[in-house]
C-alpha cells in the first residue's frame, strides 16, 4: 500500500429502508458521506446503524432506495463486487490460517503473484505495527494484535473504502483508548472514506470527521462532534451524548422561563414551541461571588459524589428536578464543597444557555 | 484402596467409593453391549461344521471359505461400492444441506430440517416397502443406483446433524468477511468455512458409508439379482444352513466398522482439539 493518499469514494445514500417484519430497521435514509471522511454511526443497540452498515457492505439488502459509491450504482451487487475493506466486531479472523494467510487472502483473491503479495502483506503489517508477525498463528495473538491483523486485511487490497463494526469494543478500556487515536492516524495516512459503526459516544466523539446519530433506523442528527455536542438537534442526541438534564421551557411574551427563571442566552433557539434546556453537569456551577450575566438556579444538595478527578454534586430545585453539577477537583476542594441539605445556587453562563428542541425527534 | 475409595472423583467432592455403583453399572453396560458382538470372533476360528461356543478345535478354514467363494467376494464387492457411492453422494448433499439451513434465515425452515431426518424416524421398513413399489415402477429394482438412492436417503440425517453441529460453533462472520474480501459466496464456503468443518464433514462421510455397509433391511427388499449385498447374503445364509462362514465375515465386518468408528472419533477429537487449540 502506498503512503500517497489514494482517491477516495464519495457514498451516497438515498431513501434506503428495511423492515424486518413491522419492524424498520432503515426508515429512509439518506446519508452523504464525503470523499475521505471518517463518518461515524452512532448508536444504541437495535437503533439500525449496523443494519446500515451491513446496507453499505452489502449483505443486506434493503427493500428500496439507492446506494453510490462515487457515481456507481452498487445496491445490487454482491459483497465481493463492492471492493471495501471491512473490520468485524469479533475480528473474524481465519484460525486455519497464519497472520499472512489472512492478510494475504484478498491479495490471493485477485490473483497477485506471490512475490508481490509477500511484501505487500508485510508493508500493512507494517501499517499495523505487527512487522515480522506473519509466521504466527491467529490464536498466539492478542485481543488487540488480532484487531490489528483484522485491520491490516481490510487495507492491503487498497480499497477505496472502509468499513468497521465496532471493531473496539471486545478491548480493555486503556487498549481501545490508544486503537481509537491509532486508527485516527491510520486515517489521516491512508485516507479512504470510512464508515465506522459504535454505540460508545466518547469512541464517536474522538475519531469521527463527524457523526450520523442513528435512533429508530433514522438519523436524527449529522454533524461534527462539536455541533452535535454544543447544539443537538433534539432530546434525544442531547441525551445520548454526554450526561444531561432537561428543564421544560415555557415562553412569557419574549422570554423564556426554566424552573422560573427567565434565560439569558446568546445561542440560537430551535423554531419550535416544545423547547427544553439543556444542562450538562460540566457547565453548570456553583455560585461564587457575583453571578454577573450567567442564569441563576436556587436549589438543594441532595447528593454528593466524590469521583477522584472531579465532583459531582446533585441539587434538586424547588419544581423537584434533580441538576448536576460537575467540577474539576484539586487538594482540598471536596472540604469546600457545601454539605447535604445546603441550599445552593447554581449558575449557567449564557453561552451554555441551549435551547433544544424536545420530543425525541 | 481405601486411599482411592475415599479420594474424590470430581470438583463437587463425591468420591470414588460413593461413585463405585456408577462404576459397576456402567462396566455391566459395556460388556451387555459388547459381548455379543464380539462372541462371533472365536467362533470364526472354529474346526467345526457348525456354529459352536467354544470352539473345540481352531482354524481359519472358514476365512478361506469365504475369500474361495466367488458369490461372497461379489456380495462384498457390492457392499463396497454401495457403501462408497453412498458416503460420496449422501456427504455433498448433506454438507451442502446443513450449511443451507444454518446459513439461511428464511422462515419455516425447520420443516425442512424435519424433513430431512425424517428418514431417521421412519421404521426403515416403511421405508424398505416404499422403496420397492416405488423402484418397481421406476424400474431400478436390484439396481446399484436404487440401492445408493435409498442408502444415501438413510445417511443424509446423520450427515446433516453431524456437520450441522460442527457448523452451529463456526462464526458465519469469517465466511461475510472473505466476501468483503472479495471471494464469491462459493469460494468463501470452500476456502474459509469447509476447511474449518472438514473433521466434521469427514466423520459425516464414514458414518454414511457404514449406514450403507451395515444395513439389511432395505438390502432384503431391493437388492438382489446380481447385486444381493453381503448383509443380505449373510441373512440369506443364516436361514438356508448355519456356516462359520457368517462368522468370519461378522468377524471381518466388525473390524472394518470398529477400525471405520475409531477413524471417525479420532478424526473428531483431532477436530476439537485444533477448535480449541
Amino acid at each position: 500500500m502506498s503512503d500517497v493518499k489514494q482517491d477516495a469514494l464519495p457514498i451516497t445514500v438515498r431513501g434506503v429502508t428495511k423492515t424486518y417484519g413491522k419492524v424498520f430497521a432503515l426508515d429512509d435514509v439518506s446519508l452523504d458521506v464525503r470523499s475521505g471522511e471518517f463518518l461515524t454511526l452512532l448508536g444504541p443497540s437495535g437503533s439500525g446503524k449496523t443494519t446500515l452498515l451491513m446496507v453499505l457492505a452489502g449483505f443486506t439488502r434493503p427493500d428500496r432506495g439507492s446506494l453510490k459509491f462515487g457515481e456507481t450504482e452498487m445496491i445490487r451487487k454482491p459483497p465481493h463486487l463492492r471492493d471495501l475493506g471491512m473490520v468485524f466486531q469479533n475480528y473474524a479472523l481465519f484460525p486455519h490460517m497464519t497472520v499472512a494467510g489472512n492478510v494475504g487472502y484478498p491479495l490471493k483473491l485477485r490473483g497477485v503473484s506471490k512475490t508481490e503479495m509477500a511484501s505487500r502483506v508485510e508493508r500493512a503489517l507494517e501499517t499495523v505495527q505487527l512487522g515480522g508477525y506473519g509466521d504466527r498463528g491467529i490464536e498466539q495473538l492478542s485481543g488487540g494484535q488480532k484487531q490489528r491483523v483484522a485491520l491490516a486485511r481490510s487495507i492491503v487490497f487498497e480499497p477505496r473504502i472502509l468499513l468497521m463494526d465496532e471493531p473496539l469494543s471486545a478491548l480493555d478500556k486503556k487498549l481501545r483508548d490508544r486503537m481509537q487515536i491509532e486508527l485516527r492516524h491510520l486515517h489521516e495516512k491512508l485516507g479512504m472514506t470510512t464508515v465506522y459503526v459504535t454505540h460508545d459516544q466518547r469512541e464517536a466523539l474522538t475519531m469521527s470527521d463527524r457523526i450520523a446519530v442513528v435512533n429508530h433506523g433514522r438519523i436524527m442528527q449529522l454533524a461534527t462532534p462539536q455541533e452535535l455536542y454544543e447544539q443537538p438537534a433534539n432530546k434525544f442526541v442531547a441525551d445520548f451524548i454526554g450526561d444531561s438534564t432537561f428543564l421544560e421551557v415555557t415562553r412569557q411574551g419574549d422570554t423564556y422561563v426554566a424552573a422560573g427563571v427567565p434565560l439569558r442566552t446568546n445561542r440560537k433557539i430551535p423554531d419550535t414551541r416544545d423547547l427544553l434546556l439543556m444542562l450538562r453537569p460540566e457547565r453548570v456551577s456553583l455560585l461564587e461571588g457575583d453571578p454577573g450575566e450567567a442564569n441563576v438556579f436556587d436549589a438543594t444538595v441532595s447528593e454528593l459524589v466524590y469521583q477522584g478527578e472531579s465532583f459531582l454534586l446533585y441539587a434538586r430545585l424547588q419544581d423537584g428536578t434533580e441538576l448536576s453539577v460537575r467540577g474539576a477537583m484539586r487538594a482540598g476542594t471536596f472540604q469546600t464543597l457545601p454539605s447535604l441539605g445546603d441550599p445552593v445556587k447554581l449558575t449557567l453562563d449564557p453561552a451554555d444557555t441551549v435551547l433544544i428542541e424536545g420530543g425525541e425527534g | 484402596m481405601i486411599g482411592w475409595f475415599g479420594s474424590p472423583a470430581s470438583e463437587t467432592q463425591i468420591t470414588h467409593g460413593q461413585r463405585l455403583w456408577l462404576y459397576i453399572t456402567s462396566v455391566i453396560t459395556m460388556i451387555l453391549l459388547v459381548l455379543p458382538t464380539f462372541i462371533v470372533i472365536p467362533m470364526s476360528f472354529s474346526d467345526s461344521q457348525y456354529l459352536e461356543f467354544p470352539p473345540q478345535t481352531w482354524s481359519t478354514r472358514w476365512y478361506q471359505s469365504y475369500f474361495n467363494s466367488p458369490e461372497w467376494m461379489r456380495a462384498t464387492s457390492t457392499s463396497l461400492k454401495a457403501a462408497t457411492l453412498t458416503m460420496l453422494v449422501a456427504t455433498p448433499i448433506g454438507v451442502l444441506a446443513a450449511y443451507g439451513l444454518h446459513a439461511s434465515k428464511l422462515p419455516y425452515l425447520r420443516i425442512a430440517f424435519v424433513l430431512l431426518i425424517t428418514p431417521m424416524m421412519v421404521p426403515v421398513v416403511l421405508i424398505a416397502i416404499g422403496a420397492f413399489y416405488a423402484y418397481v415402477k421406476l424400474q431400478i429394482l436390484y439396481t446399484m443406483t436404487g440401492l445408493v438412492l435409498a442408502h444415501t436417503l438413510l445417511a443424509i440425517p446423520l450427515v446433516v446433524i453431524v456437520t450441522g453441529s460442527a457448523l452451529k460453533t463456526y462464526d458465519m462472520n469469517q465466511e461475510n468477511a472473505a466476501r468483503s474480501l472479495g471471494a464469491p459466496r462459493w469460494k468463501a464456503f470452500l476456502t474459509i468455512t469447509l476447511p474449518q468443518i472438514k473433521f466434521a464433514v469427514i466423520v459425516s462421510g464414514l458414518l454414511a458409508f457404514l449406514t450403507s455397509f451395515d444395513e439389511v433391511v432395505i438390502a432384503m427388499f431391493i437388492s438382489g439379482g446380481d447385486n444381493p449385498t453381503l448383509t443380505r447374503n449373510m441373512f440369506n445364509a443364516l436361514r438356508d444352513q448355519i456356516d462359520p462362514t457368517i462368522a468370519s465375515i461378522s468377524t471381518l465386518m466388525i473390524v472394518l466398522t470398529t477400525a471405520l468408528m475409531a477413524i471417525a472419533v479420532l478424526a473428531g477429537r483431532a477436530g476439537r482439539t485444533k477448535d480449541s487449540g
